[in-house]
């Protein structure tokens, strides 16, 4: 029976050839996305595992900056397990890393580094790693971006040749780990360290003579994982949808599978095969198909992952600092998730057809368009149903704040705006009919309206898609138009300097005071505390013009600056504000080395990107309220044109490190590269969703084509000529696809709205200006009249080429 | 302690440092100094106070104290402090400050009948953490010692105060002796086996100690007797000898005796040691001069160890049988051993320690 069965695709290559593809692009995007979900959560996993060099309590110094190295023994010997660690960045090749310098003797065992007792790194013990020339010990990946291999010695920017290079996949990526000796002569620091580690065991009292440290407890676990949630929804949701679009092609391609067999279903039950044999025995060739559908799309995906995995780890590095491993390793349970999908998928696509074999009765004639007809009842109540999916929406957008309800409510929307499309297009045909005078226009309309059924779920997918496309299409322009402003309010500066100590800042400030073209220093100090439960920056800024002309506001209270400056008020980031529920005027408390520091809020900046909340203070009272607070950057304000000499001049001069000045343009440039990448994927994802739209709808219409002869014979038979026929085809496609990609805009503004003031206040704590961008609406429209045009092609070029006799045959043949 | 720490130290290479091997070291051939350490030469003659001190050139050194104890209820007690150099390079190698060659390792143990416990530090040497120093004397790791609290004579330490502790255990003596070392072997040359080879080695079994031990917090005073032992060497150990069973002993009449037996696969034990007279007086003892037979075995962890021994030494007219204090001294470090307080009985009775290694 099952040969029987499969003898119709061996009859219908194009239409197998859908059904594949369609249940193949499905699985494709879906696990394509959950791969570099899982690929990104693998990495945090390991990150958290790896060595880190922050997963223990430490001591820091309570004034910031760092430790005489003489503590640590100073410590040892009055019985406290410390171990030194020496922390700070490098420039090579142009990439910042961040190296550590350990003291593996003393390292606590839940530092997790077991790498020097020799089991990882294979011949790179422990003497080694201590003994001149030392060794850098890094993760494989570290290793790739460097570009180095094993035994290498990297050239910092500052001319400093680190130890031979040595990998251990116990490292996290981005971090290089050296004996303390060895990083203390990299980092210019001899004899100092960042802090001292201290075995989470210990539970005895620091001596009383070591003043002026200060305990740290590490963050807790798993911070990364939280921190990134948003954005893996955001992929997820994006897989999801890419998977129903891929959905509706299967239903369509099975619904007309199953049509164009009844006949053959009715001959196999005449003979005497019961209707659950016949229904398992299509239910078996569903999942034969779709099982070689889905092993192809799970390849396609790994492809997909493959291709946008350097995006995506570029935009979590980007936005959340969070290093993900660049090569992809996938295990067995994503390759069987990818084909349970699918299968499931299948089923679920196919499930109405298969309920109709199930109850398909002996005797009924064939009536392949019986369905169509039914379906206006269907369109009516979908209606309802799109009315109500609507209201639900709104309700969600509007009352519930959380991440979960404001998908729930994108999910409402698309499903509502899908559904609804019918009963919408319905009555827009109704009314052109209506105006209609020519009989064959008004003929025109009417089969169209009669079309809708049939075409409805491609129009569905393609109305989702544009939507889509149309909705974070505007998010990213909204965001770019938000960030590039934003970014020149906040970069006002001409160049920013990074001293690696007081006394160079004090001789950098004394060497730019007597420059001429500097017209203005600006230095800054921050440090980190806690507010409302939540990490928060504390940052001292010098008063002056530059801010108060330049820095992006979204709210002040009235004198805010003056306030701030006198030190009495605080500015506060757009994060911190939502998250702590804080307006101007509200009055905060700074936890901070001299005890509290009560603050009335003075005004909210936004703060895009940043994922920790942030506190702008007066440079002085901050300088007072925490004596030692670490040095920021020093803001130069010059002529533009003399920035690069400036540079120059202080590396030679002073000889700074060229990692740490940078000037405004070159900043701004990396931010937006940044900023550009981190919306590489979206894009990618939505031209991909797209792309499955232009097929969905492609699939429709080649198997509607086989069923229009009989309704077009007459209209030949009354004179219109074939070639007319197919004009008259072509234009009733336009029209839908026209029609469909105009209900797209409302939609898309609808989606762009509910990402930007509800999705990214969630998800990040942020909210954009939306702004629109018609231009791109249009090349959209365009696209989607493209696309309905190349799909339209074939069937109307088969149409034009149909003999008249087959068309005369149609009225003796018609069942 | 933990598989990290073994690791750790089993990466040191070619280096054997379990106190088996690190004994042994004496043992190596004079021919087969490696990798450049300074050679054990017979024609060195020690000078104190500088040998005190450390010799970074050889690859390996240790002060060692055990002591046999006695509290107020007259229960014995025993305890060890050790602390052990170990150099990563030879001389040239390595640098200064954290590239400063040296290792060190100290083990620190209190066993009474019923009770063995033992603690056990690394530190690296060159930034404060851990050293030997002099004038005065001071041995230390972290917050472990053993310090001159005045200066000493000749070639004697002066008093010190020794002090260790471990999460559930700890002690703070005070170990004092007017009487100068007592080298072995000639002129603190020590010859170990037939292959010729050799460390410096010397001792002072004379300290009298008082002072307190602690057991989970409890603190009870004790008095007794100690033994120090000063010896370094370059050699490693030959692959075929495989452990070794050393007895210091504190003799009725005042002589103190010194024995060692190196057992080897494959050959017979190579047997000597050294009786100091009351009067502090060494005398080699010829191999062969003196038996040292296991009597008895018993299971500590997981090995059959012998724990009761006869040893004869005719020339003196002594014949001892010792028994362990408490079976289960093991001390379960990254080079595990046993070493525990002993009880000898027969022709001269007293007290001393045993250490067991290589098992």
């Amino acid at each position: 029976m099952l040969g029987v069965l499969l003898s119709h695709w061996r009859r219908k290559p194009g239409q197998l050839a859908t059904l594949l593809i369609g249940l193949a692009v499905a699985t494709a995007l879906w696990s394509g996305v959950q791969a570099l979900n899982d690929q990104a959560r693998a990495s945090y996993d390991r990150a958290a595992r790896a060595f880190q060099g922050a997963t223990v309590p430490s001591l820091v110094a309570a004034a910031g900056g760092d430790l005489d190295q003489a503590l640590f023994a100073a410590l040892r010997r009055a019985g406290v397990p410390v171990s030194p660690a020496v922390e700070g960045r490098v420039r090579i090749a142009g990439h910042p890393y961040r190296l550590i310098g350990i003291e593996p003797v003393s390292l606590p065992r839940a530092a997790g580094l077991t790498v020097l007792a020799g089991g990882e790194a294979t011949g790179e013990g422990f003497t080694d790693f201590v003994l001149p020339p030392g060794r850098t010990l890094a993760a494989p990946e570290t290793l790739a971006r460097l570009g180095l291999p094993a035994g290498a010695r990297p050239l910092t920017a500052s001319g400093h040749s680190l130890p031979p290079l040595a990998v251990s996949a116990e490292i996290a990526p981005g971090l290089l780990a050296l004996d303390i000796g060895f990083a203390q002569a990299a980092l210019g620091r001899p004899g100092r360290v960042s802090r001292l580690l201290l075995d989470p065991g210990w539970t005895g009292t620091l001596p009383a003579d070591a003043v002026g440290l200060r305990r740290v407890d590490p963050a807790p676990g798993g911070e990364m994982a939280r921190l990134t949630e948003s954005f893996h929804l955001n992929l997820t949701a994006f897989g999801l949808l890419a998977f129903l679009v891929g959905l509706f092609i299967v239903h369509s391609a099975v619904g007309l599978a199953v049509e164009q067999r009844l006949g053959m279903f009715r001959t196999l039950r005449a003979c005497g095969v019961p209707a659950a044999g016949l229904t398992r025995a299509l239910m078996a060739e569903l999942l034969v198909l779709a099982a070689a559908a889905g092993l192809a799309g799970v390849a396609a995906g790994w492809l997909i992952a493959r291709a946008l995995l350097p995006d995506v780890a570029a935009s979590l590095h980007g936005l959340y600092g969070a290093e993900v491993a660049g090569v992809l390793s996938l295990g067995p349970g994503w390759w069987l998730a990818g084909l349970g999908i699918s299968l499931a998928g299948a089923l679920a696509a196919a499930a109405a057809a298969l309920v109709r074999v199930h109850r398909l009765p002996v005797l009924e004639s064939a009536a392949p368009r019986a369905w169509e007809a039914a379906s206006r009842t269907r369109i009516a109540r979908q209606g309802l149903a799109a009315a109500a999916m609507l209201a639900a929406s709104g309700v969600l957008a509007a009352t519930a704040p959380g991440l979960g309800t404001a998908f729930a409510a994108m999910a409402c929307l698309l499903v509502g705006a899908a559904l609804g499309l019918p009963a919408v297009l319905g009555r827009v045909l109704i009314a052109a009919e209506a105006t209609a005078r020519r009989p064959v226009l008004h003929w025109f309309w009417a089969d169209t309206r009669q079309h809708l059924p049939a075409l409805s779920l491609a129009l569905m997918a393609l109305l989702l898609a544009l939507g889509v496309n149309i909705g974070v299409g505007t998010m990213v322009g909204s965001f770019r138009e938000a960030f590039t402003g934003w970014l020149d309010g906040r970069l006002a500066a001409e160049a920013y300097l990074r001293p690696a100590s007081e006394a160079q800042r004090a001789r950098l400030e004394a060497w730019l005071a007597a420059r001429p073209e500097v017209t203005a220093v600006l230095p800054s100090r921050a440090e980190e505390t806690r507010l409302a439960g939540w990490p928060v920056e504390l940052q001292g800024f010098t008063d002056h013009a530059t801010y108060r002309d330049h820095w992006p506001m979204l709210s002040l209270a009235p004198g805010g600056w003056d306030r701030v400056a006198a030190g009495a008020g605080a500015l506060i980031s757009e994060q911190l504000a939502r998250r702590a529920g804080l307006a101007p005027g509200d009055a905060i408390a700074l936890p901070t080395p001299t005890g509290d520091w009560r603050l009335g809020v003075a005004g909210i900046y936004p703060d895009y990107g940043n994922p920790k909340g942030q506190v702008r203070v007066a440079l002085a009272a901050m300088e007072a309220r925490w004596p030692g607070a670490a040095f920021n950057s020093l803001g130069v304000r010059a002529a533009p044109g003399a920035v690069p000499g400036l540079l120059a001049a202080l590396e030679a001069d002073l000889g700074l490190d060229p990692a740490d000045m940078i000037d405004q343009a070159a900043l701004k440039r990396e931010s937006r590269a940044i900023f550009e990448r981190t919306f590489t994927v979206t894009a990618a994802l939505n031209t991909l969703t797209l792309g499955v739209a232009a097929v969905a709808l492609l699939t429709a219409l080649m198997t509607l084509s086989a069923q229009r002869l009989p309704q077009l014979a007459p209209l030949w038979a009354l004179g219109l000529t074939r070639r007319r026929l197919a004009l008259i085809e072509i234009a009733r496609m336009l029209a839908l696809a026209l029609m469909t990609a105009l209900l797209a805009i409302p939609l898309g503004i609808a989606v762009a709205w509910l990402l930007v003031a509800v999705v990214n206040v969630a998800a990040f704590g942020w909210r954009l200006p939306l702004h629109l961008f018609p231009a791109d609406w249009a090349l959209l429209v365009g696209l989607a009249l493209a696309c309905a045009l190349l799909a339209a092609l074939a069937p109307v070029l088969r149409l034009a080429r149909t003999p008249p006799a087959q068309l005369l045959r149609i009225f003796a043949d018609e069942r | 302690m933990n598989a990290e720490r073994r690791r750790l130290i089993r990466a040191l290479g070619a280096l054997a440092l379990i106190p088996a091997a690190a004994r042994a070291q004496g043992f190596a051939g004079l021919g087969a100094t490696a990798g450049g350490f300074a050679p054990v030469l017979p024609a060195t003659r020690l000078a104190f106070p500088a040998d005190h001190g450390p010799h970074p050139a050889f690859r390996i050194e240790w002060w060692y104290v055990t002591a046999v104890l006695t509290d107020a209820a007259g229960a014995d007690a025993g305890v060890q402090w050790t602390l052990f150099r170990i150099a990563l390079a030879p001389p040239g190698g390595g640098g200064t400050g954290w590239q400063t060659p040296q290792l060190w390792m100290g083990h620190a143990g209190l066993t009474t009948a019923t009770t063995h416990r033992h603690h056990q530090l690394y530190a690296r040497g060159g930034v404060g953490q851990a050293g030997v120093g002099l004038a005065p004397f001071r041995a230390f790791i972290d917050d472990w010692h053993l310090a001159e609290t005045a200066p000493g004579r000749g070639s004697g330490f002066g008093p010190l105060a020794m002090a260790a502790s471990g999460p559930d255990f700890g002690y703070a003596l005070t170990l004092a002796s007017d009487r100068g070392v007592a080298l072995h072997g000639i002129d603190g040359y020590s010859v170990k086996s037939e292959r010729g080879q050799a460390s410096h080695y010397y001792s002072q079994p004379f300290f009298d100690v008082a002072g307190s031990i602690s057991l989970d917090g409890a603190a009870r005073a004790v008095t007794g007797q100690a033994w120090m032992d000063r010896e370094w060497s370059s050699q490693p150990l030959d692959p075929d000898q495989t452990g070794w069973d050393w007895f210091s002993l504190h003799l009725a009449r005042g002589a103190k005796l010194m024995v060692y037996r190196l057992r080897q696969s494959g050959g017979a034990p190579y047997v000597t040691g050294t009786w100091i007279t009351p009067g502090g007086h060494p005398e080699p003892l010829a191999p062969g001069s003196v038996s040292v037979e296991p009597l008895d075995w018993a299971e500590v962890a997981g090995r059959r160890l012998p724990l009761v021994w006869r040893i004869a030494l005719p020339g003196r007219g002594l014949e001892i049988e010792t028994t362990p204090l408490n079976p289960q001294s093991w001390m379960a470090t990254d080079f595990a051993y046993w070493e525990g307080p002993i009880r000898a009985t027969g022709t001269h009775p007293g007290r001393g320690y045993l250490e067991l290694t290589g098992y």
